[in-house]
């Protein structure tokens, strides 16, 4: 009898602190999206009340897309954050590939520069790239199509060796037997590549796309450097100047928070699995 | 594998490895090498040619140890990683054992521990700069209403900065190494909990004396995650206490290399900060490694 006793009262604690922190993790965001639909007076007085009759209204989201030009920041990360994302997934993808299958000399040495790399810390190199680009004239913070490329192939760079890791450590795990059987019907390895390997890593492909892609759609460090000119300003790089210079205006803020939230929030429920899996098999991106 | 005849031509190794490690030595590797040349450079816009060695080549090494905007920021960075490894993984650990308990829910808490680690700090800046605010902020308005304090509290003055810059990083994070560690804890053979039990080990003596030893190699990983990860914090602090505030006290080695790169000018010093971070980044998981060296079991 005590020992039923106890054992529900140790439950209930467990579930009270697991609880306890899924509130502090959930409510900021239940927060934030409620008090989007409030005027700006009332988010400071009535910060807890629900947005229903009096306090309800959709101006700040008005003001939102009046004010700042939501639609060509989205489209600007959209493509940056598409663009990066296959480039890596096809790069990493191929040497993974290569690194997993083929037995050659040096190979261990490029595992090292593989893993070396991921050390490397964005503020470390960040600076000689942007010379580097600026000598071959295509830092251009007017133009658009530039401005993207400049900001997309730093990200490249940086989410390769995590991807290529991620992605090795599957192949090698594929029994080699259908490739066999595949070359034995007349397939070269590039075919064997995208006919066998890529179909069957599927899951593991999907953790680093949708890695890749979170990482560059929120990435502001690399954004503040090649976006300067307001017509190229990706979603999180707008957001950064709102909250310079939003000043008092909060309907706007919470607002311009929401619409960044949102979509990520929509991909991560539909593909959360994905994302949680891809942690632990490659577990080393901050 | 080896034996494979597939894989005995090596022509198409070119392709598939080529492109992305010639992506690798032109963005990562060159500017690598590059960056710590140019630490000893005069360098005086991110455009423009560097113009000669600083005269000693020093110059800028010395000058760190004299700037006390750097020696805070490193100050603040250090504190950062400490409380990090305490509180994100302290609290990534009592979270992580307690939802190894139960079986209905496990689920839903991991997705929802997991989810702020893919919003951008940026909003999240965004998002506590509201919560911290003086005036109807979220915080203040709480306590006033349970009747905690008597007047707001300004969150961003010289007594409570710390906490209010270092909470959301901690915050932000706490899911990532919980998830690390119950991959670590589903790793743990049921066996070796039942082999316990008959032996009369049961609740907090079987965490310390199975859970805890076995987990040893996984919180070395979070251990040094977290150090590197410390020093890679730059949009929170950014978007809560631009320029340092108040009174340059709120530095860190990422927002101050960004700071001096950018608003100040001073690029060959913005470099030195950089490779202070890596060499802080290395030197201090080595460190780290050495003491909790990892065990084979």
């Amino acid at each position: 009898m005590q020992s039923t006793k106890k054992f529900t009262l140790s439950k209930f604690f467990t579930y009270l602190v697991l609880s306890a922190w899924a509130l502090t993790t959930l409510y900021p965001f239940i927060w934030v999206i409620l008090n989007s639909f409030k005027e700006n007076k009332y988010i400071r007085s009535d910060t807890f009340a629900l947005p229903l009759g009096k306090l309800f209204t959709l101006e700040n989201y008005q003001t939102a897309f009046e004010r700042v030009d939501i639609f060509s920041a989205y489209r600007t990360s959209l493509v940056i954050s598409c663009a990066v994302t296959a480039v890596v997934v096809l790069l990493a993808g191929v040497a993974a590939y290569g690194m997993a299958r083929y037995r050659f000399r040096g190979r261990s040495i490029l595992q090292g520069v593989i893993v070396a790399s991921m050390m490397f810390p964005v503020f470390s190199t960040i600076i000689p790239v942007f010379r580097m680009m600026h000598g071959w004239g295509i830092v251009q913070f007017d133009n658009l199509f530039l401005s993207w490329l400049c900001t997309a192939l730093p990200q490249i760079a940086g989410n390769l060796s995590f991807s290529i890791i991620v992605l090795m450590g599957f192949i090698r795990s594929i029994p080699i037997d259908l490739e066999e059987a595949a070359y034995i019907e007349g397939y070269n390895v590039f075919g064997i590549f995208f006919k066998i390997i890529l179909p069957l890593a599927k899951p593991s492909f999907a953790t680093v796309a949708i890695f890749t892609f979170l990482w560059s759609y929120n990435d502001l460090f690399t954004q503040m450097f090649f976006l300067r000119n307001k017509r190229t300003y990706s979603i999180t790089r707008l957001l950064a100047e709102i909250s310079s210079q939003a000043g008092v205006n909060y309907g706007l803020m919470v607002a311009a928070v929401v619409l960044v939230v949102v979509p990520v929030m929509l991909v991560y429920i539909l593909l959360q699995k994905n994302i949680i899996k891809g942690l632990t098999a490659g577990a080393v991106k901050g | 594998m080896e034996n494979s005849t597939i894989y005995k031509k090596k022509g198409p190794l070119i392709v598939f490895l080529v492109p992305a490690f010639a992506f690798m030595a032109l963005f990562l590797y060159y500017p690598f090498a590059m960056n710590i040349y140019n630490s000893f450079c005069k360098i005086s816009g991110l455009g423009t040619a560097a113009e000669g060695v600083n005269e000693p080549w020093y110059t800028n090494y010395v000058r760190l140890f004299q700037d006390e905007k750097m020696i805070t920021a490193i100050g603040n960075t250090m504190l950062l990683m400490l409380l990090t490894i305490i509180f994100q993984v302290g609290i990534a650990l009592l979270l992580a054992l307690l939802v190894d308990n139960i079986h209905r829910g496990a689920g839903f808490f991991r997705t929802v521990y997991f989810f702020p680690i893919v919003i951008s700090a940026t909003a999240l800046g965004l998002l506590f700069n509201l919560i911290f605010m003086y005036n109807g902020g979220m915080l203040n308005n709480l306590l006033l209403d349970w009747g905690l304090i008597s007047d707001n509290i300004d969150w961003k003055d010289e007594n409570h900065f710390l906490t209010t810059m270092f909470s959301p990083v901690m915050w932000q994070y706490v899911g990532f190494y919980f998830v690390i560690i119950v991959t670590g804890l589903n790793n743990i053979s049921p066996d070796l909990y039942e082999a316990a039990a008959i032996d009369g080990a049961n609740g907090l003596k079987r965490v310390r004396f199975i859970t805890l030893p076995l987990l040893h190699n996984t919180l070395c990983t979070c251990l040094v995650l977290a150090i590197t990860g410390a020093l890679k914090v730059f949009d929170l602090p950014w978007i809560m206490m631009g320029q340092g505030m108040p009174m340059d006290r709120s530095w860190l080695t990422g927002t101050y290399m960004y700071h001096q790169t950018f608003n100040a000018g001073d690029v060959d010093y913005g470099s030195t900060i950089a490779v202070v971070i890596v060499v802080l980044g290395v030197t201090i998981s080595q460190i780290a490694n050495r003491i909790f060296k990892e065990k084979e079991y």
